[in-house]
């Protein structure tokens, strides 16, 4: 099941489905190496619970919850 | 035939790029800008055995799109400035990523040299890679190295010559296959580009047709201008697009971005690499469990932010006390050279002592900024902006916006004109100017004295609160005046915060010593001339008109009288002396008041005053702001002058406090309505001048007049308000 990026919690693990946002930020998050099949795991949340960080090929990325709105992910249990 | 070569050294950010350029070209490195713009342009020049390599380090970027300056400047400097060679740095930790940028420049043509950096880091995680068949794969040399310990500058350079003399400037670019949604839309633009000859002496056709897919603004602007074809390709792009979206429901750059990925991946799954699990806890994730704690992450963030600001002021103060003694051994020493006169003035007033405040800062900004490049090469400020960005995006600004508020004084004592320098970090320009205009409301050092002088004289039974409560307002003030500048002339959507949290490494003494030293240095040069100027430009305010002949023979005559009258004085002679000593120092300050106040600074203070007393300001506060203007440090010594006191020494606030306080002008209106004048009315020149550099003039005087005209009407507000309710 799809489900956005941004309920995932701590320590989850998910692949990317896909990324429904054109424009600077999609340009961004492709750059960043975050496209459709990517895994990545939740390393963590900022003190306020906003921004993620995501462990992704070999990095860790940062984002904001209102941006990883536009990310739809496979969660793995 | 010289051997000379242009090379341009790249690579994301973090991946040790700056190291390796910093190893290649040794002391030699010189930075400038991009024409234009306020990204820095380091080149230098790389020498051995008798051939001479011209480098130039492009800005960190994740790949060559048009939309930050850094990726802008990046591949302006390809297109144009065509070198032999690009150094493609890649963090060989996170190769896959580092590729996507390697691929793109393959894709426009120019030869590439890849550097795998931190082979140490990736032996070390266990992880193999085949650098012989990735250079096979790519087509191109690829050099593992260390930057951090010079290992592969040789055979990187060695590579570099190779592949110069091989190619001899020509440019071969490399074509990915799109898929068969992208593909025929690509050759049809290509065949039309190259009938055309569109914009072929610039770009690569091939490149050009996948730039139009991407939608890329600067290419399709000169495409508009170029001629009628743009549109034509624009129609293509438009019918793929609208295609895509239908059958896949997605865009033509993510189908790209997609293919680019899948190539790279293609090759690193023919054996390249061997790794554990991509998503393995690491080292600098563990740290980060600790730093970035829900509650720890804070509090270490405030402790780190006050040591720095212990470390900075506190040893600090010795250099800066050296620098001044410098300036005021240099002070003296043309005083007594030159005989008294204007000259003499000019010099020691306007021109040694403006000078030297500023100078007296560089200590001060050498020692920040030195700690503050540490923190920021070791990795540290991607986590600060990372645990504040929601609280900052709240008004408008990005998470990076904290660092310069902290460092001009949201602690007070701070200093702007470092705090304006580090808004470089801010990718955006609107999040940039609208930071860069609001840190000068926090409480800088010099405000600080003022302050001091004046919470002590009105409040000192509650000093420290008082000064508690204006350091609340003045962060209150910087981020609400952001979320309004946001709102109105800097309007635009928030920058993504679509960032990566860089390993820590421990960053290296010598890449430390030349980052803060460029910024130092500029500072000196640039800032030093413009207050050259603006320094004269007051002291010609407070020195002209002077008195008129007679009201300085008027004053010689007094003083001749008192001396003649105080032979007839009782006592002995000491206590004589040291009665005519102080009266003659009344009439002094009397003439120096009345020269102030003759001045175009005080007739300017006068004619002002019409409008300043709405705000309620006494005559000597309004002189003291203008003064104030060129540092605010001078507040305090205006005043002092202003207030006639038998000692004008600005450390010594006590007596002036007391004096300040009797004066009955000076009501709990006027003490608040000068409170927030202060803290807003106007940025010191210095940072005026800085703020210029790092914008330009628009944003220079618009700093000026915006916030005189903001700082005004609080303070007309508070006064009008508290006089009606009788404080």
């Amino acid at each position: 099941m799809s489900v956005s990026l941004r309920s995932m919690t701590k320590d989850q693990k998910g692949v990317v489905v896909s990324v429904n946002v054109s424009g600077e930020l999609g340009r961004r998050i492709r750059d960043m190496g975050l496209i459709p099949g990517t895994e990545f795991r939740i390393v963590g949340r900022a003190p306020l619970k906003d921004p993620v960080a995501l462990r992704m090929k070999g990095f860790t990325l940062t984002l904001r919850n209102n941006e990883a709105d536009f990310i739809t992910v496979k969660v793995e249990e | 035939m010289s051997d000379k070569f242009f090379v341009a050294v790249s690579g994301q950010p973090n991946c040790g790029k700056s190291t390796m350029f910093n190893a290649l070209t040794g002391s030699t490195a010189r930075v400038g800008n991009y024409p234009g713009i306020t990204v820095d342009r380091t080149e230098g020049n790389y020498t051995k055995d008798g051939v001479s390599i011209r480098l130039v380090d492009l800005p960190g970027t994740y790949s060559l799109t048009s939309y930050s300056m850094e990726e802008v400047v990046a591949r302006n400097v390809i297109v144009d400035e065509k070198p032999d060679v690009v150094i493609n740095m890649l963090d060989a930790t996170s190769l896959e990523r580092s590729l996507y940028l390697a691929v793109q420049f393959m894709e426009i043509g120019v030869p590439v040299v890849l550097g795998l950096n931190m082979m140490d880091e990736v032996k070390k995680k266990g992880i193999r890679i085949d650098s012989k068949k990735l250079s096979k794969l790519m087509g191109v040399p690829v050099i593992e190295c260390v930057a951090r310990r010079g290992l592969g500058t040789d055979e990187l350079m060695q590579a570099v010559q190779q592949v110069a003399d091989k190619t001899k400037g020509k440019w071969t670019p490399v074509n990915i296959s799109y898929g068969h949604d992208l593909d025929p839309a690509i050759e049809e633009m290509t065949a039309l580009i190259k009938e055309n000859e569109f914009m072929t002496d610039r770009y690569d056709p091939h490149w050009l047709a996948v730039k139009y897919l991407e939608e890329d603004e600067i290419v399709i602007k000169n495409g508009r201008k170029a001629g009628a074809l743009a549109e034509q390709l624009q129609a293509i792009v438009k019918r793929v697009s609208d295609h895509v979206q239908k059958t896949l429901n997605t865009y033509p750059e993510a189908i790209l971005a997609d293919y680019r990925y899948g190539f790279i991946n293609s090759i690193l799954k023919q054996g390249v690499i061997s790794r554990e699990d991509n998503l393995r806890f690491d080292f600098s994730d563990k740290v980060d469990t600790v730093l970035t704690h829900r509650f720890l992450g804070p509090i270490i963030m405030i402790g780190a932010m006050y040591a720095m600001f212990y470390v900075t002021f506190t040893f600090g103060a010795y250099p800066q006390g050296w620098v001044e003694d410098a300036f005021g051994w240099l002070s003296s020493t043309v005083s007594a050279v030159l005989p008294d006169g204007l000259l003499k003035s000019m010099l020691v007033s306007g021109v040694i002592d403006g000078v030297g405040a500023v100078m007296g800062f560089t200590p001060l900004i050498l020692i920040m900024f030195a700690m503050l490049v540490f923190l920021e090469d070791l990795g540290y400020m991607a986590r600060v902006a990372y645990m504040v960005d929601r609280v900052f995006r709240m008004f408008g600004l990005h998470g990076m916006s904290i660092m310069p508020f902290i460092m001009a004084g949201g602690l007070p004592g701070g200093c702007a004109v470092p705090a304006v320098m580090t808004c470089r970090t801010l990718r955006s320009p609107k999040e940039r100017i609208a930071t860069i205009l609001t840190a000068p409301f926090m409480i800088c050092g010099a405000k600080a004295t003022a302050y001091i002088m004046l919470v002590s004289a009105f409040y000192p039974e509650s000093a420290t609160s008082v000064m508690f409560f204006l350091v609340l307002i003045s962060w209150a003030l910087a981020l609400c005046v952001g979320r309004l500048l946001r709102w109105t002339a800097l309007r635009g959507e928030s920058t993504p915060f679509v960032m990566e949290l860089p390993p820590y490494r421990l960053p290296t003494i010598h890449g430390v010593a030349i980052h803060t030293w460029d910024r130092v240095w500029q500072y000196i040069k640039k800032a030093g001339t413009v207050i050259l100027a603006i320094s004269i430009l007051m002291w010609a305010l407070m020195t002209f008109p002077q008195l008129t002949a007679e009201r300085v023979d008027d004053y010689e005559a007094q003083r001749a009288q008192v001396t003649v009258e105080s032979k007839n004085w009782d006592g002995s002679e000491y206590q004589k002396q040291v009665q005519l000593d102080k009266k003659l120092s009344v009439i002094d300050y009397s003439k120096g008041e009345e020269a102030l106040k003759t001045s175009y600074a005080g007739r300017m203070s006068n004619a002002i005053s019409p409008v300043t007393n709405l705000a309620g300001f006494p005559w000597q506060a309004n002189i003291s702001f203008i003064g104030a203007f060129a540092a605010k440090e001078v507040f305090v010594s205006t005043m002092s002058t202003a207030y006639s006191l038998g000692e004008e020494d600005p450390d010594d606030a006590t007596t002036l406090s007391q004096k300040i306080a009797a004066d009955p002008a000076w009501t709990p209106a006027v003490i608040w309505s000068v409170f927030i004048f202060m803290l807003v009315y106007v940025p010191c020149m210095v940072t005026v001048a800085v703020i210029i550099r790092e914008t330009n003039w628009k944003w220079g005087l618009f700093s000026v007049f915006g916030s005189l005209g903001f700082g005004y009407s609080l303070s007309v507000l508070i006064y009008q308000v508290g006089t009606l309710l009788g404080y």
